[in-house]
């Protein structure tokens, strides 16, 4: 009792948080509880949990208790007040803005963005009336150009995908609360095992979990992060410090003070827009995260040898891994990713489209196929297929050539991905390839 | 502000204290302070409200100021200006409470001060209701981060 409580490390956390032996059966995994309802104990605790008097489970499109592990250990991790899990990274996304943004609002995005959340935003800002600023992020003054007092949020990942631009977290967060306005980062590419943006002064993050969260490639499933440091009621976020109509005029951030917005976000727009994560794929997740640290340093350590080995190679005409010597994001990754900037980049083929589809086809143990983060080393060429959508000015603004490859370097004996990626080369250069 | 948020102090309030004055307790649902003294009995404190402007808070007779609860409080619990707070503190030293507890906001260095040469252990900037749930509630079915870490089976 008198003795201090401790400060856990970060790979302590990453098996404990979130999760506590079962008191009733003594059942050292976390328990699946697969149930859409929760029953209630009797009329007024039920009328409590309703509204929002005591925490309670009322109903697995609210909240869940296995859900609840796996938020509460990513909160842990990223340094956050808490999260609150979605069915996806995209659903995630869509709900924060959804819950923050009115008609006619301005929001300031990096250019460098992923492709699915470019058309996402793209399509919020048609349907719902909200003015997107796409700012060159790279530029110094870049932010600062974009960002006016009428801007809400700012908005960027960690690390682009797939660009690989690496975001300067103060100044964003300096921009952003110079006009009231919160940063919210993007922190799939890093994971708060290589990066914490909180600690550099973003408001909020959002995770795709599908990536390296999860790991192994088993899981579509999102979150967002809450620092709970931003003051929801300096004016400028009616939905979050005025009466709520949902709640018979609770005022969510005066109320639930640094767990404000969190509240909103899981008992208005999380039941409202009904994307939840499903008790089972949360104990995915939280199996992912047990060895997220191990696997990161893997990863980084393969995708940085595939890197410099790739740089030598003949019709190689680019590399754009942030941690080469030569990028011009090294300043930036020895600030704020100084264990290695994750194991997602891109490089060029100088023998264009074709030569990107010969490279493909010529590979047998990488995987040809649209996801990142993954124990297992996969490969993409983004012109024909995530970045599809895009016009040719979105594919050049998010860092994209015709004979761009993604690569999301596993965890493997990298002697066998350089061995196999050298097949695809001499492909790609046009010799064949030996059975 | 650290000082003045020692998680051993917090644990201490939470568990041993029984008596709990909220001085600016409201007779509205939709406030803080009714959230955190709705909370607060449903777990076994006894709350007594204290405010100038009320008679009868969640069924309890509302005191006008801390000088009147005719019985010994162990925590004084405070939803109000930061103003007002040096004043609250001096009474609290005046009635013999055990604890100063500043809500999120309520943020008075020199009301914590005036507690803590009286006596008082103080905590400022926190919520008693979250520091409850997050020890020995239910905070951890929200996807709140409760700082709870443990691998034995208590």
């Amino acid at each position: 009792m008198d003795e201090a409580p401790r400060d856990f490390g970060f790979n302590t956390r990453a098996v404990h948080a979130g999760q506590r032996p079962d008191p009733y059966t003594g059942a050292s995994a976390t328990p699946i509880y697969q149930t859409a309802g929760f029953v209630f104990e009797d009329t007024e605790s039920a009328s409590a949990y309703f509204n929002l008097q005591e925490y309670g489970n009322v109903y697995s499109r609210i909240m869940n208790p296995t859900v609840a592990a796996f938020e509460e250990r990513l909160a842990s991790l990223e340094g956050g007040v808490g999260a609150v899990a979605f069915a996806s990274g995209l659903a995630a996304q869509a709900a924060l803005f959804f819950a923050l943004l009115e008609p006619g609002d301005r929001i300031a995005v990096a250019k460098a963005l992923y492709g699915g959340s470019t058309a996402q935003l793209n399509h919020l800002a048609r349907k719902l009336q909200i003015a997107v600023d796409w700012v060159d992020m790279d530029a110094p003054d870049g932010w600062r150009r974009s960002v006016t007092a009428e801007t809400k949020v700012l908005f960027a990942e960690t690390i682009a995908n797939p660009g690989g631009n690496v975001l300067d977290i103060e100044l964003a967060a300096s921009v952003a609360h110079e006009v009231g306005a919160p940063l919210v980062v993007d922190n799939t590419f890093a994971t708060p095992y290589l990066c914490r943006p909180l600690d550099w002064g973003a408001d909020l993050i959002i995770h795709s979990a599908t990536k390296f969260i999860a790991g192994n490639g088993t899981t579509i499933a999102g979150a967002v992060v809450d620092s709970g440091t931003f003051d929801w009621s300096n004016g400028r976020f009616p939905s979050v410090a005025e009466p709520s109509g949902a709640y018979h005029g609770l005022k969510f951030h005066e109320t639930f003070g640094v767990y404000g917005l969190l509240m909103k976000l899981r008992s208005e727009t999380l039941r409202d827009f009904g994307a939840v994560l499903a008790p089972f794929n949360a104990f995915l997740l939280l199996l992912g995260m047990e060895s997220l640290a191990v696997r990161m340093d893997r990863h980084v350590a393969n995708a940085l040898a595939v890197a410099e080995w790739l740089r030598d190679q003949p019709g190689v005409s680019a590399v754009r891994h942030p941690a080469l010597a030569d990028s011009p994001y090294r300043p930036l990754v020895d600030r704020y990713l100084p264990d290695g900037a994750g194991s997602v980049f891109s490089f060029d083929l100088e023998s264009g489209r074709d030569g990107g589809r010969r490279f493909i086809e010529a590979l047998s143990l990488w995987s040809h196929l649209a996801n990142v983060g993954d124990t297992k080393s996969l490969v993409i060429h983004p012109a024909s297929t995530t970045h599809r959508q895009l016009s040719d000015e979105e594919l050049v603004a998010s860092g994209v050539a015709p004979g761009t490859v993604r690569l999301s370097v596993g965890i493997e004996d990298v002697d066998d991905l350089l061995w196999d990626l050298e097949r695809g080369l001499r492909a790609a250069r046009g010799s064949a390839v030996p059975a | 502000m650290n000082e003045f948020q020692d998680r051993r102090t917090i644990q201490k309030i939470v568990l041993n204290a029984h008596t709990v004055a909220i001085v600016g307790l409201s007779a509205s649902e939709l406030r803080a302070s009714h959230f955190v003294g709705y909370y607060l009995q449903r777990h076994g404190y006894r709350v007594i409200p204290v405010n100038p402007n009320e008679e009868l808070v969640l069924g309890e007779h509302v005191y006008p100021s801390l000088r009147d609860v005719p019985e010994r409080i162990d925590v004084v619990d405070v939803f109000r200006d930061p103003a007002a707070v040096p004043e609250i503190a001096r009474e609290a030293v005046e009635v013999g409470a055990s604890a100063l507890w500043l809500q999120f906001g309520v943020i008075s260095p020199e009301g914590a001060r005036i507690a803590q040469e009286g006596g008082l252990a103080v905590v400022m900037d926190r919520c008693l209701k979250v520091e409850h749930a997050r020890l020995l509630g239910r905070m951890h079915w929200m996807g709140f981060d409760t700082g709870v870490i443990a691998g034995a089976r208590r």
